[in-house]
């Protein structure tokens, strides 16, 4: 297969209540990840814009935003659902065999609508969207599983909000950097037991965007490129009820697909950092196991080894992860800028040292439905 | 924050999207409400290929890709698979926090089906616990004919 390089990257720093309008956020990370690049948008092919109706509150709202994206006169498509499957989109769209470049942004502001509410439009009508459920009180079903299938206690959950805002401290893009202890995490108000306030994401506004190329594409540019080595999706049911909401299965099989692509045998040794979608605390400890850092049910066992910590053999979420910045549609796409920041050397303060291959993950869909796994390097 | 707040006014316009819609509810789905408002009765889908049970029913089974044209009555009992106590308020719910969440796997279903658990104090909540259901007196042909699960 063609081989697709990450050239250019760029993202506005994640906030509640950003004043900007979506057009100026997206204008904003689209310039930066063009001069990141070292190229202009006349260097772009074709484009690929990530939005959510509800969440702009207004049909079609891929196309609203598309001047700031820089389009005119280009070939654009949209994706609805989480950056990294805008940037699998872009991808494709160049071996497809029509494109050298794409260009791809995504933009969310949580704060402009009312999160319980939207988050409560994705389920089923007929079934479950009456009940009141939303992301947060679903989420709280599966963290109970979770705990259920792997004996994990609230406590170590807590070790994910320690860790990542802890971690956040280095990012000038995160919205929540904090020092905070176990013990602040268990004192928090519970909003959807066994959920509190700080094993939830904050609302955030923001917009990320990156410029893939092939090699032809790339001599466009000035940057060196980071290459996408592996990828992998997969969806698993949407009705909760239908699926096992502790086993990600389909997280196990895209980044399964990832790791063939890019000849990864053993994750937790080839790996050098992780950013994953850690939305909810729990959600971590379950993508470890998904992807197989540990074995299923072991996910506390890992973060309690310090494995993940950012002194340890694998960090993961040097940036402070979702659960420190969660603009929705956004953080997988940021996830993805920050693997390649990474590799690149170029993470300033949050830099793992030596760095060369690393995970982003983006998810969709109620409780990780679906799930984006991308492995780069230099 | 952007920089422009110093010398401009910041003005916020709001709206409102309130928009009437309707959901044919479908055969299979059309089924189980009614079952449900006339008889107080769960009734599922069962899939030739895996032989597992929908309730709610699903015209086909995800996994298998295959047409479920099988009907099964499950019983209105089952075991809590896992729950949350909602603390917060928000207009979309349908009655007032705290709220209790519940995955109830029917005896009978193969999955489980999303409801609130009522007649239970928080402390009193156990994964593994029988639930049973409890309909609502007047019924019209919703989920909510369900009023809730309580303690069997
Ligand atoms: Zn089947």
């Amino acid at each position: 297969m063609e081989k697709i390089a990450i050239v250019g990257v760029g993202q506005t720093t994640y906030e509640r209540s950003k004043i900007e309008t979506f057009d100026e956020l997206v204008f904003e990370a689209a310039t930066k990840a063009l001069k990141d690049a070292g190229g202009e948008i006349g260097d772009i092919d074709n484009i690929i814009t990530v939005s959510n109706d509800f969440w702009d509150g207004r049909t079609i709202s891929s196309m609203a935003i598309q001047d700031a994206a820089g389009s005119w006169g280009k070939d654009i498509s949209t994706v609805e659902g989480d950056g990294t499957f805008g940037a699998l989109y872009g991808m494709m769209r160049i071996l497809s065999g029509s494109f050298n470049t794409t260009l791809v942004v995504s933009h969310m502001k949580g704060s402009e609508s009312i999160m319980n509410l939207i988050t409560n439009a994705m389920f089923d009508p007929i079934y479950q969207r009456s009940l009141g459920i939303d992301a947060t009180s679903s989420a709280a079903l599966q963290a109970r599983m979770y705990m259920e299938m792997s004996g994990a206690k609230e406590e170590d959950l807590a070790l994910v909000s320690v860790k990542n805002h802890k971690n956040a401290k280095n990012n000038p893009f995160a919205q929540l950097p904090m020092d905070i202890t176990v013990d602040d995490v268990m004192k928090s108000k519970r909003l959807a037991d066994p959920l509190k306030v700080l094993d939830c994401s904050p609302i955030s506004d923001g917009a990320a965007a990156v410029v893939l190329a092939n090699e032809k594409g790339l001599k466009r540019f000035k940057k060196d490129p980071v290459w996408i080595n592996g990828v992998g999706h997969t969806s698993d049911s949407y009705t909760l009820g239908y699926r096992d909401l502790a086993k990600p299965r389909a997280l196990k099989d895209a980044s399964q697909k990832a790791f063939k692509m890019a000849g990864i045998k053993d994750p937790l040794k080839e790996l050098d950092v992780c950013e994953l979608y850690d939305a909810y605390s729990y959600m971590e400890l379950m993508w470890y196991e998904g992807i197989g850092l540990a074995k299923e049910g072991k996910g506390a066992e890992l973060i309690k080894s310090g494995e993940t910590g950012i002194d340890g053999s694998l960090p993961v979420n040097p940036s402070g992860g979702v659960i420190s910045a969660h603009p929705v549609l956004v953080a997988g796409l940021a996830r993805l800028i920050e693997a390649t920041l990474q590799v690149r050397g170029e993470a300033d303060k949050r830099q793992i040292k030596g760095a060369k291959t690393a995970l982003a993950q983006g998810i969709n869909g109620p409780c990780g439905q679906a799930h984006c796994v991308f492995v780069v390097g230099t | 924050m952007a920089d422009w707040k110093e010398s401009v006014e910041n003005i916020v316009y709001s709206g409102r999207i309130k928009v009437p819609y309707k959901w044919y509810v479908g055969e299979v789905g059309s089924r189980f409400l009614t079952g449900l408002r006339d008889n107080k009765e769960f009734w599922g889908t069962k899939c030739p290929k895996c032989s597992k049970v929908y309730v709610p029913p699903v015209k086909n089974c995800g996994e298998c890709f295959a047409l479920t044209n099988e009907w099964v009555k499950v019983k209105d009992t089952g075991t809590l698979e896992s729950f949350t106590v909602v603390d917060y308020s928000h207009a979309m719910q349908p009655v007032k926090a705290p709220i209790i969440y519940g995955l109830v796997k029917l005896d009978g279903a193969s999955g489980s089906i999303l409801h609130m658990i009522g007649n239970v104090k928080r402390e009193d909540l156990k994964v593994g616990m029988k639930v049973k259901a409890v309909f609502a007196d007047k019924r019209e042909g919703t989920i909510l004919d369900i009023k809730h699960f309580a303690p069997a």
